[in-house]
């Protein structure tokens, strides 16, 4: 392009942008993302970052700038994120962390700050209960419902006997209290592997000294790849069902087991095969600039901010009067990819749950198909002791 | 130890440059930088800490962040369990003059007895046993469900230090500065006396040292106790900074970041350590701003570090 | 019993994949004297070339064949670029010098292959589970890796005592300058001798991959316990690299599997199961701390 009609073209845009530009100039509103892009849980963070990013280009968030940082899974790394962002930039409004461990750090610094938190993914307990705050919301699930949606779906699918097992760290005990207070059979046995642990044969080995109904684990992202795979090699894939929640297996650690994923009954608050449009295009955008399929994460990302979007088009887009902030919050006048959503009285969500099955396309592809609701307008546990 | 008086020249000016840090970051807008600094001054009171092991003593200690998780951990614990104490114990477990000497203590005596152990050994075996008793105490906290595991614990307010209000990053900056002033004096003073002449000749020759009739295990010990007592402060001040502790500070990637601090800074030269501490923050920093890759760039700059800047930044300091 | 046999058959493949790992690691210590913390990386380097060819190629063979050529050059590169500087340095500087190696590795690889783990199975002719006693099916993958770690080690045991390059290494490992003076031309054995550390790091990164997750920070994991087997072992001895393998690969999958049932006869089960995964994450580290009280140079010492 020439200089001439490149200055064309730049002037014909600003005539034409003109109005927009001027506003975004008048309220650049900044959202703080700080998120795990590094590391082996760094694809989680990624998903939520893109997702968000997309929701921006397609003009969900009118006037609104992301800030994207790395903590690194590093609780004390985010804290300077936060810290520096809250000093320099005023920021009002955060939101992006995946860990529970780094949300518990953050989220003391932004709310005495009189700031704004909104949850793409880590909904720890401690914060639902009595540490619920006012400018404090979860859009994605409070940790322990994804464990509940297991038990309630090992519940429907028949199963008396299951062996549970979860990594020794907090969200992995609270992922087997979860699934053991909707569950209703008898508990086979229950291991605690290591965080660091990637080989999984001597546990393998309990499973089938304890021959139980099913087995449930939670091993997010790559731990949870190398369990399936030794499950399935273990020659336990075909004679023992497991039942898992989401975090256990995603469109991307369904890409990596591949075939020993058949037979895995998981469950979850979205799908990428959910009939409503909102989801549809979601995927189909989300596939066409990132040319991968979305994981949960991604629509979680999603949703977080149509919801932003939606307080602040109610307010104006201005996040500064945390009040106002709240009453458009808290009537969630948006269309989630998930369908039904709502806030319960703690500001976690309201949701239905599904039970998922990976199955293969006609494609020859795997891909999870929803197979009907395990949980309806679920809220959570601990909303009852948050009195906000 | 002398120093040069282009280093003098940089140490007055750095104290300088630290003592008018707030002001400087108010005037440009950037208050976030005195976090920063007082990240800094606690990291470098770490370092300069394993300094007196690993460039004073000889000892590469591979398992440091043991001592700074142990006191960051003394004190959020005790911090933790205030309220179920009776008077006067409620107080005074939040009170810095009550627990900030037990983050020293606890720490130190725990170096005792597994410095005892791991000084049974030298060389390679002892970078290796070092590691794995810091790596039994990572898993010790991530296994302890009570104060949060790998989740860490969260401090709600600072150690209380009377005159001074709990959320003052200011005021705390200060308090850093001052910990780490007294650290590299009391640093200085050892160094300077009959017990670091000896960890001196330790170093160079421990054979010597026992020809001359000096047993060189209690000189070593002692050097362990002390610089694990001082990282046990470091940790105190630390998990006040952040208001938490986590796992992560014992993890030994952390050993080895603390590692990287005194050769970066200069092995050995004491005051290095603190420059090798505040190089390692702000580059952290800069670069994780600037890149969600920085490590990329991190890697390379140790290795030059290594294989080109055997002296550190001070010995850079101070010319030939 | 049938469950102690499989349990068994675990600690054995864990050990002989440590053996693997530690083989390379300790000659590389043995014979230049360097430690080199990026032994991990190659692990890694040969678990990521190998998964990316297979799904290239949809053959497990050319995967493993690029898993260690890539692993034996990379290796052998960083040999002649950086670590060859670092075998007259104390071990302090070269600690250093290769954990920076290791975030330049990490950060390079998570630049390349994304962060999404990335995984090929194994082939179908390794596939499934075979019963080595009725009763109990074991999977014919883990035995293959099992039944290649012992080739290894034999061949490993041949090279070193009955070669004129295992002559030179063994006289290396003793009397490092008295073979330069000899005129054998160091630096190439050096280079050959590296290139073989990193071939067997590569080979068992290829291998683990269609088990594991093969994802950045995966040669971190394994590092550390491959330096306790060397250090347990006894530093710079294949022997010791064997015995303390098989140690640590036993003691590790035993205390995981039997200590939180055991713990439970005595405590209530929550605290058992906590109790059990603390104490057998730690279990590798307290023998370490035993053998060093009880023979500070390791089992099997190389410099008698």
């Amino acid at each position: 392009m020439s200089t001439i009609t490149r200055r064309a073209a730049l002037a014909a845009a600003a005539t034409l942008a003109a109005p927009s530009i001027l506003r975004a100039q008048a309220a650049p509103l900044k959202i703080g993302l700080v998120t795990t892009l590094s590391g082996p849980g760094g694809y989680l963070g990624a998903d939520i970052r893109d997702a968000m990013q997309l929701a921006v280009e397609q003009g969900a968030l009118p006037g609104v700038q992301l800030l994207v940082e790395d903590d690194g899974l590093k609780p004390a790394q985010a804290k300077q994120i936060v810290d520096r962002w809250l000093k320099t930039e005023k920021l009002k409004l955060f939101t992006g962390v995946v860990f529970s461990n780094v949300m518990e750090a953050i989220a003391p610094d932004v709310l005495e700050e009189g700031a704004i938190y909104v949850s793409p993914n880590a909904g720890p307990s401690s914060l639902a209960g009595k540490g619920c705050h006012r400018n404090y919301y979860v859009v994605s699930w409070q940790n322990d419902t994804l464990h509940e949606s297991a038990g309630e779906n090992a519940n429907r699918l028949g199963h008396k006997k299951v062996f549970v097992l979860a990594p020794n760290y907090p969200a992995g005990r609270d992922a087997i209290t979860g699934f053991k207070r909707f569950f209703k059979g008898e508990i086979a046995g229950e291991i605690y592997t290591r965080l660091d642990q990637t080989d999984y044969a001597a546990e393998m080995a309990q499973i089938r000294a304890a021959n139980p109904d099913a087995v449930f684990q939670f091993h997010p992202g790559g731990l949870g790849i190398a369990f399936i795979r030794q499950y399935q090699q273990a020659g336990l894939g075909g004679k023992i069902p497991m039942v898992v929640s989401s975090p256990s297996l995603d469109s991307t650690t369904l890409n990596a087991v591949g075939d020993a994923a058949l037979g895995i009954e998981v469950s979850a608050q979205w799908n990428s095969d959910f009939d409503n449009p909102v989801s549809k295009k979601f995927v189909a955008d989300f596939q066409a600039k990132y040319n991968r399929m979305p994981t949960y994460y991604a629509s979680q990302g999603f949703d977080t901010a149509l919801a932003i979007a939606a307080a602040l088009k109610g307010t104006g887009g201005k996040a500064d009067d945390t009040e106002a902030f709240r009453r458009e919050m808290l009537k969630a006048n948006f269309q989630a990819t998930r369908g039904k959503f709502k806030f319960g009285p703690n500001q976690h969500p309201v949701q239905d749950w599904y039970a998922i099955r990976p199955e293969r396309g006609a494609d020859g592809k795997l891909f999870l198909k929803t197979q009907g609701r395990v949980l309806a307008d679920r809220g959570d546990a601990y909303s009852d002791q948050c009195k906000i | 130890m002398r120093e040069s008086s282009r280093q003098i020249f940089v140490l007055v000016a750095s104290f300088a440059l630290l003592a008018a840090l707030p002001w400087i970051a108010g005037a440009v807008g950037r208050p976030d930088l005195v976090t920063l600094g007082s990240q800094a001054c606690v990291m470098a009171i770490a370092a300069a800490s394993l300094d007196l092991l690993m460039g004073r003593t000889g000892l590469p200690s591979f398992g440091h962040a043991a001592w700074l998780g142990l006191g960051a951990y003394t004190v959020g614990i005790l911090a933790f369990h205030a309220r179920d104490l009776g008077p006067p114990w409620d107080q005074w477990a939040v009170q810095a003059w009550a627990v900030w000497p037990l983050a020293v203590l606890v720490p130190a005596a725990l170096a005792a007895v597994i410095g005892a152990l791991c000084l049974r050994t030298s060389g390679i075996s002892f970078i290796m046993i070092t590691l794995a008793f810091a790596q039994m105490f990572f898993f010790l906290f991530v296994a302890l469900k009570t104060y949060g595991g790998d989740d860490g614990l969260t401090l709600r307010r600072r150690s209380t230090i009377p005159g001074i209000a709990p959320r003052d990053d200011v005021a705390f900056f200060y308090v850093c500065l001052a910990a780490l002033v007294l650290v590299l004096l009391l640093l200085r003073r050892v160094a300077a006396s009959r017990f670091g002449t000896v960890l001196d000749g330790i170093r160079q020759n421990e054979r010597r040292m026992m020809a001359i009739g000096l047993s060189p295990f209690p000189y070593k010990l002692a050097a362990f106790v002390l610089s694990a007592g001082i990282a046990g402060l470091a940790g105190a001040l630390h998990v006040n900074l952040f208001r938490f502790a986590s796992p992560d500070l014992l993890h030994w990637t952390m050993s080895g970041e603390l590692m990287v601090m005194v050769v970066l800074g200069g092995l050995g030269s004491l005051w290095g350590a603190m420059f090798g501490a505040a190089a390692m923050v702000v580059l952290h920093a800069v670069l994780a701003q600037w890149t969600e890759h920085w490590q990329i760039v991190l890697g390379p700059i140790l290795v030059a570090v290594v294989l080109l800047a055997r002296r550190g930044l001070w010995g850079a300091l101070g010319g030939k | 019993m049938t469950l102690l046999l499989e349990q068994l058959l675990n600690g054995l493949q864990f050990g002989v994949m440590l053996f693997l790992m530690a083989a390379g690691l300790t000659l590389v210590f043995g014979i230049m004297g360097l430690i080199n913390l990026a032994h991990g990386s190659l692990y890694m380097i040969g678990a990521y070339a190998a998964a990316w060819a297979t799904l290239q190629t949809g053959s497990f063979l050319l995967g493993l064949l690029a898993g260690l050529s890539a692993a034996a050059v990379l290796g052998m590169a960083l040999e002649a670029a950086i670590l060859r500087r670092l075998y007259a340095r104390d071990h302090l500087d070269q600690v250093l010098a290769t954990f920076g190696v290791i975030l330049f590795c990490n950060e390079a690889v998570a630049m390349i292959f994304g962060r999404q783990p990335l995984m090929a199975g194994p082939p179908p002719w390794l596939s499934g589970a075979v019963e080595i006693v009725p009763g109990v099916p074991y999977p014919v993958y883990r035995l293959a890796i099992i039944a290649t770690g012992l080739l290894v080690a034999a061949g490993l045991y041949v090279l070193i005592s009955r070669t004129r390059i295992g002559m030179l290494v063994r006289a290396g490992a003793t009397h490092r300058e008295l073979v330069g003076a000899l005129g054998v031309r160091i630096g190439l054995l050096y280079t050959a001798v590296f290139g073989l550390g990193a071939l067997l790091a590569g080979l068992a990164g290829a291998l683990t991959g269609p088990l594991l997750a093969v994802q950045v920070g995966m040669g971190e994991r394994i590092l550390i316990t491959t330096f306790v087997v060397i250090v347990i072992g006894g530093l710079g001895s294949i022997r010791g690299a064997l015995a303390g393998a098989m140690l640590v690969g036993m003691v590790d999958t035993l205390t995981r599997g039997f200590l939180p049932a055991t713990l439970r006869a005595v405590l209530p089960a929550s605290e058992a199961d906590a109790l059990g995964a603390g104490l057998s994450s730690m279990a590798v580290f307290i023998l370490m701390a035993i053998v060093l009280l009880w023979r500070p140079r390791g089992l099997f010492p190389a410099h008698a």
